[in-house]
């Protein structure tokens, strides 16, 4: 069974944003970059099906030079090789374009499953594993908690607001994972030492046969900024009970809300 | 433009209320982009909800009424909208951006070959087209974004966008559509959670719990609250990892995003994972017994206190002050 997993690399949560000079991005300089722990989940259920049931683990990420960290991370844990896509018509993509090329190079690998996080944390548009599975006219089944591999199918469960769902479907086929999927493991040294040995495979645009118009955005940023200050907060004093009977009388006083 | 086209999501032959949000959004922008509001609404025997959507705004309802389409399937329902979106050429397309949504607009943007703002807070018109204003980076930053070509496509993140006054009186046009409903991956099963406890992403109040409830058992401490309030009850990640609570109760990055009319976040610190769940509602209340916690940096009103003593406190004084409102 050949699994490939996307991987997004993404700042480090705790990271402080500042936004770029030209007001349309963020200083990508001091960012402290991780893998995206959706990712992480779906790394880990790629290994825990090719340790159940044989086969190879190949992992896509779509950046920049820096990605090749995430890349040796996901090797480390266990994966067996990677695919970067690198090329500065990437860079200016937006969802779509980076959908595009993540499904032109999963054409090339052929994989029975692709895995990939159900949003990359930060950017947050949850948009690459519908694209993806819908350029390559792959079913789809996202925000899986659970995964359970039949003969050329599998069965999914997703958290939706009124519960869970349990999902059929035919193989090959995109799953995104949601937290609660699994547990990801840290990867060992001797992960660390062998990930350093295991094949990477760079590709650019032309590589996969895309042009600049099929990866053009269709969304730009026009401004970015720093989220409005919210009023200084009002620290209700008095004792519990005192407390009690003033935040309810200024919520439906001050604030109106109840 | 010819027409805006919103995705009215039912359950249980109910509509949701963030599909109702999309079709009050449309209705709003409508105006400025000279375009007609027609809905897309999916199900079986669900006719009977074009009324309500009507009410609401819908000039035309495009209704896919099959019995194979009372499950949600993505490729099917992804087919349904292409095809309504084509048919009525719409230069803007608002989907809801619940589990739902959140899996289906991206299938549908990849169809139709548009963009896709997606969990937007806040849509603008500028020159005739539309600009989304989404959070980024757990809510650290927001990004205005604009669209490139024919088709904008934007999820909008529940509770935010205003719901319209609804007119009885107005008429909307039914047209009786059908989809293909092949499909490869597809429902089986379903399994509810306790019914009757209201949607954390749907509540106008949410009472969240974080490691200052110490453990599984105080948890009926806001739970309390929260039945008082008619809340729904939340809980921070620590709680979750902790084991106390199932993750579906989890507020935050790695959670459910929230975006209740009130929050109250009991014991909660306010690292920014759990920030970035709630930090759009409208009126924030924290209770901590830390006057550094950060969680006091984004609430409008705060106390300091140990939350053994304040929440029952509350409670009594929410059940008095609901008693005398009746």
């Amino acid at each position: 069974m050949k699994i490939a997993v996307c991987v997004k690399q993404v700042p480090d949560t705790e990271t402080r944003i500042k936004i770029a000079a030209d007001g349309r991005g963020i200083v990508d300089s001091d960012v402290n970059w991780v893998v995206s722990p959706y990712d992480e989940f779906a790394i880990e259920e790629a290994l825990r099906i090719k340790e159940a049931k044989g086969g190879e683990v190949v992992l896509l990420s779509l950046g920049p030079e820096r990605v090749v960290t995430a890349i040796r991370s996901g090797l480390a844990m266990g994966a067996d090789s990677a695919v970067h896509l690198q090329d500065p018509l990437f860079e200016a993509a937006d969802a779509s374009g980076v959908a595009r090329a993540l499904a032109a190079a999963l054409k090339g690998v052929g994989a029975d499953l692709v895995l990939m996080g159900q949003q990359g944390v930060g950017g947050d548009h949850s948009q690459t594993p519908g694209r993806v599975a819908e350029i390559l006219d792959l079913p789809q089944v996202s925000m899986a908690v659970k995964i359970e591999l039949g003969e050329g199918k599998a069965r999914v469960e997703r958290e939706t607001e009124g519960g869970r769902e349990v999902w059929e479907t035919s193989l090959p086929a995109v799953i995104s994972a949601q937290k609660g999927l699994n547990e990801p493991r840290y990867a060992s040294l001797k992960g660390i030492m062998a990930a350093k040995k295991k094949p990477v495979e760079t590709k650019d645009a032309a590589a996969l046969g895309l042009t600049a118009a099929e990866l053009a955005p269709k969304t730009r940023v026009k401004v970015m900024e720093l989220p409005p200050a919210r009023q200084a907060v009002r620290m209700i004093e008095g004792d519990p009970a005192q407390q009690a009977q003033e935040l309810l009388r200024a919520l439906h006083q001050d604030a109106k809300v109840i | 433009m010819a027409a805006i086209i919103t995705f009215a999501e039912q359950r249980d032959g109910k509509l949701r209320r963030p599909s109702l949000e999309a079709v009050s959004e449309a209705r709003r922008l409508s105006g400025g982009l000279s375009a007609s509001v027609e809905v897309v609404l999916i199900g079986s025997g669900v006719s009977g909800l074009a009324g309500e959507l009507a009410a609401y705004g819908a000039d035309k309802v495009h209704l896919f009424d099959q019995p194979e389409l009372a499950q949600y399937a993505t490729e099917v329902y992804a087919r349904a909208l292409a095809q309504a979106i084509g048919e009525s050429q719409a230069g803007l397309v608002l989907i809801p951006y619940t589990a739902m949504g959140k899996d289906l607009a991206p299938r549908v943007a990849a169809k139709v070959g548009a963009g896709l703002a997606s969990d937007c807070v806040a849509l603008a018109l500028s020159g005739g087209r539309v600009e989304a204003r989404r959070p980024m980076y757990a809510g650290k930053a927001y990004a205005t974004l604009s669209f490139e070509g024919d088709c904008q496509m934007a999820s909008l993140r529940p509770n935010v966008f205003a719901l319209g006054v609804p007119d009885p009186s107005r008429q909307a046009e039914v047209v009786n559509r059908t989809v293909d409903t092949a499909c490869r991956a597809r429902v089986v099963g379903v399994e509810a959670t306790a019914s009757g406890k209201l949607e954390l992403t749907e509540a106008q109040i949410v009472v969240s719990a974080g490691r200052g409830i110490k453990g599984p058992e105080h948890f009926q401490l806001v739970e309390a609250l929260a039945q008082v309030m008619g809340a729904a009850v939340g809980a921070s990640r620590a709680v979750v990892d902790a084991g106390w609570v199932d993750h579906h109760f989890q507020v935050g990055q790695t959670g459910k995003t929230v975006s209740p009319t009130l929050y109250i976040a009991c014991g909660i610190s306010g690292a920014i994972q759990h920030l970035a769940g709630m930090s759009s509602s409208k009126v924030i209340v924290a209770i901590n017994r830390d006057a550094d916690a950060p969680i006091f940096k984004v609430a409008d009103y705060g106390i300091v206190g140990d939350l053994f003593e304040v929440v029952p406190k509350l409670t009594e004084a929410a059940r008095a002050h609901f008693a005398a409102k009746g």
